[in-house]
Parts: C-alpha cells; structure tokens; sequence
C-alpha cells in the first residue's frame, strides 16, 4: 500500500503505467465507465425515457388496446380530455384528497415525532405502532378499512354510536367516502413522516436546548424557538414528498370502493386507468396521463417557488 | 432537493434518542406526553389488531356486528386454515416472493453500478447525464403505464413475471442515494488497490461494495418493500392467477369470498405478517434508511 499522494498521482498521471489488460488509457477508461453504466442507462432508456416518448405519441392517436385504430389524431385527445367533466372531477378529487391527507400526514407526524423525542420511554413501541402500518399493502388495509367503515358491523360506527352519534354509511356515502380515504391513507402512510421528523430531531443541536434551558426557557418555549424553526427544511421535504405522494392516489381509493368508479373518489390515475384499460382507449389514457403529469410539473414548479422565495427572505 | 436530504440526515445510529436537556425525568409534561402517546399508539394498533381479532372469529361471530373482540363462539382459527388450505395462496406467497428479490437484486446491482460511475468515474457527458438521471425522479410511474404496458406487449411480457419485475428495476431515487454515499467514501483506499493493479470492477466489488453494506440494506429493504406492496403494475400486467402476486391475488378472491370477513381479515393478517417480521429484525436499518434516503413508497 503506497501512500495518499503517491497514488493520487499514480491514478493522475499514470493510467497507462497499469498492467496491460487493465484499462489502459483515457478510452480504456471511458470504456470501463459506459461498461459500468451499461445496465442502468439501457434499463432506464427501456423502461423511463422511451415510454415517456411513446407515450407522447400515443396521446396524439386513437389508439386502442385491443389494437385497432392508430392514427394520428393531433390534438383531439387533449381537447376531449380538457373538455371531458370526469377529467376535471377526477382532478378536483385528487387536489381535494391532497389537501384533506397532507396537513394531517404532516401535523400528526411532527406531534409524533417532538413527543417520541422528549425521551418518553417505550421507543420501539412508539416506532412499531406509528410506522406499522406503512409496511402493509394497500390490498390489507383497504380490507380492514372496508371491515372498519362497514355500516352495520363496521368499528368506526361502533365508536359513533358510543359517543350518542348517528351511523354513517361511510363508504357509501359520497359526502364521506373520501374522507374514509383520507382517514385510511393517514392511518397507513403517517409513519413515514414521522421517521423522517424523528431523524431530522435528532439532528438539533443538543447545547442549543442547554443554552435555552440556561437561560430560563421552559419545554414550550424551547419547541417554539428551537425545535419548530430548526425543522423548516425537514417540514419543506416532507411537505413536497407528501403531495408529490398524494397525487398519485389510486391504490386504497380503487380498493377500498371494491374497484367501482365513485363520483366523489375517483382519481386522475384512477380515470386514466378506466380510460385505458376499461375503455380500451389507449390514446385518449396516454392524454389523461399527460395532463396529469403537468399537473404534477406545475405543483412541483409551485413549490419550488415558493421553497425560493422563502430562502431569500 | 440534495440540500434538502441532506439537511435531515440523522449522523448517528437511529437508538441515539437521548433525552434532550431541560427535561426533567418526573415533569408533568412528560408524564402528559406520556399519556397523549399511548393513545396515539393505541389508536394505530386498534385497526389493526381488529383484524387479527376478526380473523379469530368464526364468519357467523365475524358478521353479527358484535363489537366485542372474542366472539360468543371463541376464538378459532377456522378462517387461516380455510385460506391456507384452498386457493392460490401459497403460490401468490411464493410469486410475491420471488418478484420481489428479483426487483431488489437487480435494482441494487444496476443501481449501484451507475451510481459508482457517476461518483469515481470520468467519462464524456457525465454531468447531463447524471441531470438526466436525476430527472427521473420526477416522473410518476402510474403516467407511463399506458406506453409500458404496450412496450411489454410488443416484447411478449404481457403475463410473465419479466413483465413485471423489468419496468420495476428502474429506481433513479436510489442511484442518487448510493452516489451521495459513494461521494463520502474515502477514496485513499481504492487508489491504493488500483495502483496494485486491481481492475475497477475487483476495486468495486472488494472494495466499495463491502464498505457500502449498510447503505445497500436501506436501498434493499426499501425497495423490497416497495416490490412486495407494489398492486397497480402488477395488477395490469398479470392476468394468469398463477402468476399473481399476494396483493393482486388476494383483491380478485376478496369479491369471491363474499362476506366471508374473517377469512378477508385473515388474508389481511397473513399477507401482512412477512413484512412485519422483516421489520421487526431489520428495525434499526429501516428507521436509518428512511433518515437517510427519504424516499418510500406510497
């Protein structure tokens, strides 16, 4: 073993001074690194870049699954789509559930977290119960919650009528079956912000709690000028991870209505799956796709912004 | 996005909760925080616990709407030995199984590979191509199922396990978390080896890889997770019921069943269960993979 600098320089300088066999020289070197990126970058052409490109295209035809049609139809997918009612309820739901889940994913999360943090004894009983769920498949907890919210023997109305309140026929009801959603996606999903809150509480500063106390700030005064404004950027992330999150709602809204489109419940990928798979317009879904992913473009470009502008303050 | 990941970064292991200075042992603060959280954790048990508790009830018990944990005929465990014994179940399991290391190995080798180059490497067009790497991790995969599953379709993988676990391989999220690990390995080290004459490939096979284990179980953990949960591509691209995967297999029986709510609670129960036990072993990795990687499923 040769010393730090001697190598640097060895590999500086000296690429052909290696064993012939090995990389020798500046294209043996180039060779190797396409070599290693090789089964990456050709998974990555297969799977990402070239359905985006298909799928552009196919937004401009009549395609259909069971292959017929094909031809290209300009922009009369993305003209039905935009002048489509279902496309604009589907995405009225989607931001609707965004709003509805994010603030609670979040505000629990951070309760969570800071309470687990003040060195409560029991940790891996607080992790296991808050993060649990998350490890389950939609498929488990649309079950349980269809089991919960069901209106004759169903806990949830169990508990109403404990407290003196009328059942609800939950997810029956279109006034309250996306609130059953979004009770059940924060149930299931919640753990993960929490993590992300208990690791970023971590890393605050141990002696700046001591100066605080030093100085006579007591636990809410610490957590108003310490712990919340030191989280900003974890809130930040968590904040854009959690609405990237929940726009793609499908899984648990699909299954927990039994697969049966709902007026009130139906998402942007939920229509563009109905659109292609139900209705075997191929196209026409590759168009919904589109808009749905500019939607996810402005949101993120929105946050983006606004993660700006609050940096320049 | 960097800065940001990198901002929450936990340095240490996950179990470093000590207790912050200020508060006192016996505060009645804490003895409030104390209690608020247990009945947190005890409402995020309930629902689950619930249906371990149904799926010990007889379907006549299951049904009657008797809210009382043990049903008036006892606990029985009727309803895992009905699912157990008829169905698809075990091949769902296995299927299920199978897919998902198949999606893991191959997302960490692949990952990994790349992530190395883009870290140590020089080699023309690095930059954009590692801007365009990272790019896709803006992507939603649910807006490209329409192109991949005609892609899969004009390849023949329409109802294989291939179709399925090929488009899942692709992870840029975590080529971006093992580059950023890479970047902060040390690398006298690796210099040493080659100026002894090791190919890059033996540098990173015995060198980097090994160092890098803990970060690969994260990677690993969360992307099996990710593999075994995963319901909308393999729901389009399997149709074979043998071919199913334990959530795709257990939502086509569950119509099937009917009201059948002990035997559904079971299933729940039961597809559950390998991950719980993986989390309850891999405690420490999975809390340190999401501190470092942020980025989950879901």
């Amino acid at each position: 073993m040769t010393t730090a600098p001697q190598t640097t320089r060895a590999i500086v300088t000296g690429a052909a001074r290696e064993r012939p066999g090995h990389a020798g020289g500046k294209r043996g070197e180039q060779l190797v690194s396409w070599a290693f990126l090789a089964p990456f970058l050709i998974a990555f052409a297969l799977f990402l870049v070239w359905p985006i490109l298909h799928g552009i295209y196919l937004s401009f035809t009549d395609q259909s699954l069971t292959g017929a049609g094909g031809d290209i139809i300009g922009f009369a997918n993305y003209a039905e789509a935009l002048s489509d009612p279902t496309t604009w309820r589907s995405m009225g739901n989607t931001l609707l559930f965004t709003v509805l889940s994010t603030i609670p994913l979040v505000v629990l999360a951070l309760i969570m977290a800071v309470l687990v943090d003040r060195g409560i004894p029991g940790q891996w009983l607080w992790r296991l119960s808050f993060f649990m769920p998350f490890l389950l498949a939609s498929t488990v907890i649309s079950q349980i919650w269809v089991w919960i919210f069901n209106p004759q023997i169903g806990a949830a109305n169990n508990l109403l009528e404990a407290v003196g309140l009328q059942p609800i026929a939950w997810l029956q009801n279109p006034d309250t079956n996306l609130i059953a959603i979004v009770i059940a996606t924060v149930w299931w999903t919640v753990g993960f912000n929490f993590l992300l809150y208990l690791a970023a509480l971590q890393n605050i500063p141990a002696q700046q709690y001591e100066a605080a106390s030093l100085d006579g700030a007591g636990p809410w005064r610490q957590l108003w000028s310490i712990t919340i404004p030191q989280l900003g950027p974890a809130t930040v992330l968590i904040v854009m991870l959690q609405i990237l999150a929940s726009l793609k709602l499908f899984d648990q809204a699909y299954q927990m209505l039994g697969g049966v489109a709902s007026d009130t419940t139906r998402s942007i990928v939920q229509y563009m799956y109905e659109a292609g798979f139900v209705g075997y317009r191929f196209g026409y879904s590759a168009a919904i796709s589109y808009v749905f992913f500019a939607l996810i473009v402005v949101i993120g470009i929105a946050q983006a912004l606004v993660v700006g502008r609050r940096k320049e303050q | 996005m960097t800065t940001l990941t990198e901002t929450i970064v936990a340095p240490t292991g996950a179990d470093a909760h000590e207790r912050k200075p200020g508060s006192k042992p016996f505060s009645p603060l804490r003895v409030v925080a104390f209690i608020v959280l247990l009945l947190m954790a005890i409402g995020w048990l309930l629902p689950f616990l619930w249906a371990v508790a149904t799926a010990f009830k007889t379907e006549n018990d299951a049904a009657s709407g008797d809210p009382s944990w043990i049903g008036p005929s006892g606990p029985t465990t009727e309803a895992f030995t009905a699912i157990l014994s008829q169905g698809n179940v075990w091949i769902w399991a296995f299927n299920s199984l199978w897919t998902s290391v198949a999606v893991t190995l191959i997302t960490l080798a692949i990952s990994a590979l790349a992530a190395y180059a883009f870290s140590r490497m020089d080699f023309r067009g690095r930059r954009w191509l590692y801007v365009v790497v990272i790019a896709g991790i803006v992507v939603p995969p649910q807006a490209l199922i329409i192109p991949l599953f005609y892609e899969m379709l004009a390849f023949h993988l329409v109802d294989t396990h291939w179709g399925l676990i090929l488009p899942q391989v692709v992870a840029p999220a975590m080529v971006f978390i093992l580059k950023q690990f890479f970047d902060a390995v040390p690398i006298e080290l690796e210099e040493a080896a080659r100026v002894d004459g090791a190919s890059r490939f033996r540098v990173f096979w015995s060198i980097v890889l090994p160092l890098s284990r803990p970060i690969l179980a994260s990677v690993a953990i969360f992307v099996f997770i990710g593999a075994w949960n995963n319901f909308l591509w393999p729901f389009l691209v399997i149709n074979d019921t043998t071919l199913m995967t334990l959530p795709v297999g257990l939502q086509t029986v569950i119509s099937a069943y009917g009201v059948q709510y002990a035997q559904i609670m079971a299933q729940a129960v039961l597809a559950a269960l390998p991950l719980i036990i993986v989390f309850l072993i891999f405690q420490k990795q999975i809390v340190k993979g999401v501190a470092t990687t942020g980025f989950g499923g879901q």
